[in-house]
């Protein structure tokens, strides 16, 4: 998995938020790689940036968020160079669209579900056929239906004619999905889109994005603090903690073989794992006055005094990178 | 521990909405625990498991007292505490305390810490602010907590915090039953493993009966004695823990225990099982609840309500063909 | 302290602010601030209907009164009444709506509906004729406009009180057994107090102009209280040539009712308890 044959690449993030108290550096060099055509997954406590990650790619970080480093590569291209225009009118919602967690606040109540679904497209449609506005509009539900019936969502036809609340969560947010892919995204960003729904429902869910990801051959970044979904969806896993990537790569490999301190103590705490009941010593730092170096280290069982000196460099080795100063 | 149970439900019900508007239609009411009877061993951690819309959140706020029962008995160490309105009702039952899912959301925004949990001392009228200040003070240590915590408010605390401090709040009087209605929900992994290590702890040092309303599998299957499993109202299957996760006897559990997310890397995901969107509680299906989603349904399955009947061990399934699937 | 430092931010806010400071300032300090405070009561015809010099920076008016002085001394008045008036009006308006959002049934449904019918009948009217039927004077003015704003404060306590009722930290409450009145006086009440604030800020401003309506119609302050209405009132037929007589009442009214406005839009955003600090 190099950087070059990668989707996305992101190398060296790093991003500030300013706050009422201060300057959040809620980034501190992140390094993410996705394949084409991969399920990727992001893995981490609050407070780890994550949700700050998927927004930095996607170009809506809030207004007092500053870019400090890094570079963040979409198909070769540098998406932090261009502009919010371009990013609007090229990259967001066409070649990286994205699924927000909470299906019940996603969706506009006042409007049908058809109409929403209908403007994304039309946004983002470039197809400049002859056949004008009605024909655009005719070939654009064509498609929403056959859509809708690809996420397994009953009378599409009917469904698009209806309103949000008249749908279950599950329903809900497999229209997100459908929107989400309108556009034939190359990126589908999933921002913990499990997290509100039940157990079942998210089974079915996550199949569904499993499904989808194949036939239609997107790649996937999926945001989420819960180390189950990760294991049952992503081909791989990048792992954070406190605006660190510490570790990433094949998901059997990461749960099984785990390296850094971090993600071993986590996954231990899984209660599939072990009884112990431990947890892990200590708190996660603020970002407005993080550790120096790697911000593990003062909750670390292994920590030396090069741990504080700098952030230890990612170090692969077939493929399982980790930013830690014993594999260095 | 005795063999007595210190809590007993019997038949219980609770409604919500019902009952006429001024002008039209009737209000259509949701038979949200529809017939639920349990019992609760002195000192064991029973888990009340389902998705939502099952019950089990007005399972523990009836059982609690706040949600008056529409029907049924609950018990109280053999004594009779139901059929009363709230405010009696918690009178009556204050050695069962319960904690919300949202901690967050369960203290006042406007009061600090420390005097949100003095307030519990307070209503309850017990006297003498050193006495209280004692009590909080012990409290505080027993989850873990620096004593500096009395003085800060809720938006100031992490999702650990809160959680430990509305633990304090129901610990500070004494209680003999605690209802923990989702206590690990919304925490990070590994303040989720300390909050339990912590309940686990409480419940040895304090002698605590606990009533663990959970959704998470994994979790339930750690902490939890004996479980419950609820389907829109009522109780499907119940029995030891360890029986339930190695041979469930209801279709619904063994749904669920399919669904629920393992650590397993690479797993085939096979929702065939999971058939469609659970009911409306509005409109829950005649005869057995799960038989629209049920693989095994059959014509019989729509005529009566199955019961919970014994099974094997000291378990009991409520489906009428248990015994052929 | 974070609210202070929040709301500086806000220029309107800070603004309003600055300006009901200086108005608070003036009424507290008015006899020493007015040039001429004996014309408070003091008439001196021989120098009437002056134009603003600088002797008399606002002129003076019929009866030869320093303008200035009686503008400055007017801002007592003017606070007083709003002062008592909104204060009167909580302290009958916030119980009633508490109790009446708490509560469901016919309590709730009596108090309510009492609260429509006297929301129903214009403000101004109902003081008006209230103030006709006990006489024209400031004190009687004040009663008629309390017994009219109440209800403004009972609907907005009980929206706050019908919204916090389901909230889970109440529930959490009734579930330690706590009872109805300490959860509405100590637990809804504070949660309440942003709109509460916000209301009576925004009510001070609405009863200067209130009262200065009640004193231009003869039906508040009376000859010679330096009240900004009734200067208004008297200066009516002395206008134009005499402008400065209604002029500078006239503002001072309208910068201060316009200050508490932008006051209370500015607490509004800045009433937070999430700003509340540990200490």
């Amino acid at each position: 998995m190099t950087a070059g044959t990668a989707l996305l690449a992101v190398e060296g993030l790093r991003v500030s938020i300013a706050a009422d108290d201060g300057v959040a550096r809620v980034l501190d060099h992140v390094d993410l790689a996705i394949p084409g055509g991969r399920v990727v997954g992001v893995v981490g406590e609050s407070g780890c940036g994550k949700s700050t990650l998927a927004r930095a790619i996607l170009g809506i970080l809030p207004r007092a968020a500053r870019v400090e480093s890094g570079r963040i590569a979409f198909a070769g291209e540098d998406l932090l160079r261009l502009d919010q225009r371009e990013l609007t009118r090229r990259i967001r919602g066409r070649e990286i669209s994205f699924i927000p967690q909470d299906p019940y606040l996603a969706l506009n109540p006042t409007f049908r579900v058809g109409t929403q679904l209908l403007e994304i497209m039309r946004w983002h449609a470039s197809d400049g056929a002859a056949d004008g506005a009605r024909g655009r509009r005719a070939r654009h539900r064509a498609r929403l239906v056959e859509l809708l019936r690809a996420v397994q969502l009953a009378d599409p036809e009917q469904a698009l004619e209806r309103y949000p609340h008249q749908f279950s969560g599950g329903q809900r947010q497999r229209l997100l999905i459908a929107g989400a892919l309108a556009c034939r995204p190359r990126l589908v960003i999933a921002d913990e889109p499990t997290t509100a729904l039940d157990v079942t429902t998210q089974l079915q869910i996550l199949k569904l994005l499993r499904d989808l990801a194949g036939d239609f051959g997107v790649s996937m970044l999926f945001v989420t603090h819960d180390f189950g979904v990760v294991a049952e969806l992503c081909d791989e896993v990048m792992v954070m903690y406190a605006g660190q990537s510490v570790e990433a790569g094949a998901t059997a490999e990461i749960l099984d073989r785990p390296r850094h301190p971090y993600t071993q103590m986590l996954i231990a705490c899984h209660p599939d794992r072990s009884s112990d009941l431990a947890g892990i010593p200590g708190v996660v730092p603020s970002p407005l006055a993080p550790p120096p170096g790697c911000r593990f280290h003062p909750r670390c069982p292994s920590a030396r005094a090069v741990c504080a000196a700098a952030r230890p460099a990612s170090v692969a080795d077939g493929g399982h990178a980790v930013a830690c100063v014993l594999y260095g | 521990m005795a063999d007595a149970p210190i809590l007993e439900v019997e038949d219980l019900r609770a409604v919500f909405g019902g009952g006429r508007r001024l002008l039209g239609a009737p209000r259509p009411s949701v038979k949200a625990v529809d017939g639920v009877s349990l019992a609760v061993r002195r000192g064991e951690v029973l888990g009340v498991v389902g998705e939502s819309g099952c019950g089990k959140s007005t399972l523990g706020r009836t059982i609690l007292g706040i949600q008056r029962e529409a029907g049924g008995v609950i018990r109280l160490d053999g004594r009779v505490v139901s059929g009363l309105p709230p405010r009696a009702a918690r009178r009556l039952r204050r050695d069962v305390q319960y904690v919300h899912q949202d901690a967050g959301a369960a203290l006042d925004p406007w009061w600090s810490a420390g005097r949100s949990i003095e307030e519990a001392l307070i209503v309850n009228g017990v006297g003498g602010a050193d006495e209280r200040r004692r009590r909080i003070d012990g409290v505080l240590s027993a989850v873990g907590l620096d004593l500096g915590v009395r003085r800060r408010y809720p938006h100031e605390l992490s999702g650990g915090q809160l959680r430990r401090v509305t633990l304090a709040r129901v610990l500070v009087l004494a209680p003999r039953v605690v209802i923990l209605d989702e206590p690990t929900s919304g925490l990070d992994l590994s303040v989720q493993a300390t909050v339990l290590g912590l309940l686990r702890d409480l419940r040895a040092r304090l002698t605590l009966t606990y009533v663990f309303i959970s959704h998470d599998l994994s979790v339930v299957r750690q902490m939890c004695e004996r479980l419950a499993i609820m389907y829109l109202g009522r109780v499907v299957e119940t029995g030891d823990t360890a029986r339930i996760f190695e041979a469930p006897r209801h279709p619904y559990t063994r749904v669920l225990l399919a669904a629920a997310p393992r650590l397993v890397a690479g797993r085939v995901l096979d929702a065939s099982a999971v058939l469609g969107e659970p009911p409306s509680p509005t409109a829950v299906p005649s005869g057995c609840a799960f038989r629209t989603r049920c693989p095994h349904a059959v014509a019989r399955c729509a005529d009566a309500v199955p019961v919970l009947e014994p099974s094997t061990g000291a378990g009991a399934v409520a489906c009428h063909r248990w015994r052929e699937i | 302290m974070l609210v202070l430092r929040k709301f500086a931010r806000d220029a309107s806010g800070m603004a309003g602010f600055v300006i009901v400071a200086l108005a608070a300032l003036v009424a507290l300090l008015a006899p020493w601030l007015a040039p001429h405070p004996l014309d408070a009561h003091e008439s001196h015809p021989v120098q009437r209907l002056q134009a603003p010099s600088r002797d008399f920076p606002f002129g003076t008016d019929n009866l030869g009164r320093d303008v200035l002085s009686r503008v400055i001394l007017g801002a007592r008045p003017a606070l007083t009444v709003a002062l008592l008036v909104v204060g009167a009006s909580m302290a009958i308006g916030v119980p009633l709506g508490l109790v009446a959002g708490y509560r469901s049934g016919w309590t709730c449904e009596a108090i309510m509906r009492v609260t429509d019918v006297v929301l129903a009948v214009p403000q101004l009217i109902l003081a008006l004729a209230l103030a006709q039927l006990l006489g024209p004077s400031l004190r009687n003015a004040m009663v008629a406009l309390t017994l009219t704003y109440w209800p403004f404060f009972t609907r907005i306590v009980f929206a706050e009180t019908r919204r916090l009722k389901t909230a889970v930290f109440v529930e959490a409450l009734q579930g330690l057994n706590a009872g109805g009145p300490r959860i509405m006086f100590a637990h809804i009440l504070p949660n309440a107090a942003p709109s509460i604030i916000v209301r009576a800020t925004i009510g001070m401003g609405f009863t200067i102009l209130s009262a200065a309506v009640l004193g231009f119609l003869g039906m508040g302050a009376t000859p010679p209280d330096p009240e900004w209405g009734l200067a208004v009132a008297e200066s009516r037929e002395y206008l134009p040539d005499a402008w400065w007589f209604a002029t500078f009442p006239g503002i001072a009214i309208f910068l201060v009712v316009f200050g508490f406005n932008l006051f209370g839009d500015g607490l509004r955003d800045v009433v937070d308890p999430r700003l509340r600090r540990s200490r």
